[in-house]
């Protein structure tokens, strides 16, 4: 007889999310997960669908591979950041004025949720690298925030806020229960209009981006240091591939590598997602194989695809056209 | 026998689950110590399991150099040379991925680290190099994150 162990939540709290949200839920790359007015304000159902669906495109993925005992147990563990019990609210629609919710969105909430609901830019919580916003305002428009929250809960948010957040309470901020009403049903009405996530998954996308030079291997590196010059790169340095792992002398001349930055750009990708390192630093590689030289980047939108964030898919399109004109310079 | 050795390594495998997250394309650990100690215990871990760090990009020093603001970020590139050689070789699209790296970088006093998921490797080299490689890379990479997330 097969005997299951009801799973533990704080080893799949700390295998899956500790992570970005913190051993503690202080949050970090992800959200804090453990502010009590967060925690207070939000039913099971909206971590459950959360956990289940992720944010498409704002990082928090996906969890598809969780059993349901597995994905109760996170959430158990989640509740035991507070001792007050977890809310319950029904999926009954709220009826509002759409075109007055729009009006009041407008006003009181577009300046952090963004126009039309897109969300604050940035991940989790900024404790290392300055930004707009402390604690990353949520996309409002993302359709699996739509199918989290109920109207009840988006209603209570309102009410009360967000302690510990820059969400007030639209109560203290004078507005009436209708005009809550109001924006909730705006709020609900992006499930009409909802983004579709930017970035690509499916079809095919090459990893590299690769060109042959019709020039010798040093003619060709120096053809690059002008090319990305020219782009607004700084030249951070000349090795081998093999620089490194072998010792001086003898790594293979045929394979070199030309590091670069641009600092304002990585500087603000930084925000955008502080996990870019594996994008870092820019580079190209040349080699020279039976005379043929060939010169090399990744392809930073197939990359850009592991990340599950559109702002950063933005600067991965920008990265992969400044890297195709540098090639194309270097090698044409 | 086989049963107990099967009991062993589904032990084993529980005993890393707290640590590091699972089955996604990036894999991601916190340490609670410091940028400077956990940067340590990267390294040596790397070393333990037979890795070479090749170079370490000290990307927060060239963002201050410049004049932006920014806490510890660095990026370390490992690898072995026998199999750096084979990829370029047999694979040479995952050339510009060579050697495969680990961000590790500060964030309210403790260190966060990430690195590309090496299925996503087996993915581009497609048929020209051995699942298996990037089987053991992946249980390398998970078994060094935990190393650094253990260490106090």
């Amino acid at each position: 007889m097969t005997v299951h162990a009801a799973p533990q939540g704080d080893r799949l709290y700390a295998a899956h999310c500790a992570a970005c949200h913190g051993e503690t839920g202080s949050g970090g790359v992800g959200v804090p997960l453990s502010l009590p007015s967060f925690l207070d304000g939000i039913d099971d159902e909206f971590l459950r669908i959360t956990i289940r669906q992720g944010r498409p495109g704002r990082v928090m993925p996906a969890f598809k591979s969780l059993s349901d005992a597995q994905v109760n147990a996170i959430i158990r563990h989640l509740r035991s950041w507070s001792d007050k019990p977890a809310p319950t609210y029904t999926r009954t629609t709220i009826q509002g004025d759409v075109e007055q919710g729009r009006q009041l969105y407008a006003t009181h909430c577009a300046e952090c949720h963004g126009e039309n609901g897109d969300g604050g830019k940035g991940t989790g919580v900024a404790f290392s690298r300055k930004r707009a916003h402390d604690i990353v305002p949520p996309a409002l428009n993302n359709r699996a925030f739509l199918a989290a929250a109920s109207d009840e809960m988006i209603r209570r948010t309102l009410q009360q806020g967000r302690q510990g957040t820059p969400m007030q309470s639209f109560i203290k901020l004078g507005l009436s229960g209708q005009q809550i009403n109001d924006l909730v049903s705006y709020v609900r009405s992006f499930e009409l209009q909802q983004a579709t996530p930017k970035v690509p998954h499916d079809g095919h996308v090459e990893a590299a981006i690769s060109m042959e030079s019709a020039y010798s291997l040093e003619e060709t590196v120096e053809n690059l240091k002008d090319a990305i010059i020219s782009q607004n790169f700084i030249i951070i340095r000349e090795d081998t591939l093999e620089h490194g792992l072998v010792r001086e002398g003898e790594d293979d001349p045929s394979e070199k590598i030309l590091h670069f930055c641009n600092f304002k750009f990585l500087y603000d990708a930084l925000e955008v997602d502080p996990r870019i390192g594996m994008f870092l630093p820019c580079r190209v590689t040349v080699t020279e194989i039976d005379g043929k030289v060939t010169v090399t980047t990744i392809n930073p939108v197939y990359l850009g695809r592991l990340f599950n964030n559109d702002e950063l898919h933005e600067y991965c399109v920008e990265m992969k056209a400044l890297y195709t004109t540098i090639l194309e310079d270097a090698t044409l | 026998m086989k049963q107990r050795l099967g009991g062993l390594f589904l032990l084993l495998a529980a005993w890393q689950l707290p640590v590091i997250a699972m089955a996604e394309d990036l894999i991601m650990t916190r340490s609670v110590l410091a940028f400077p100690e956990a940067m340590l215990a990267l390294q040596e871990s790397i070393a333990a399991h037979g890795y070479t760090v090749s170079r370490v990009q000290r990307i927060d020093v060239g963002l201050t150099g410049m004049g932006y603001e920014t806490d510890k970020y660095r990026v370390v590139f490992a690898g072995k040379i026998e199999e750096i050689r084979q990829f370029t070789d047999k694979a040479p699209q995952l050339t510009p991925f060579l050697p495969p790296k680990i961000a590790i970088f500060a964030e309210g006093g403790q260190t966060v680290l990430v690195t590309i998921n090496p299925q996503q490797y087996g993915e581009i080299a497609g048929d020209a190099i051995d699942p298996a490689i990037f089987d053991r890379w992946e249980s390398d990479l998970r078994s060094i994150f935990h190393d650094v997330n253990s260490a106090r």
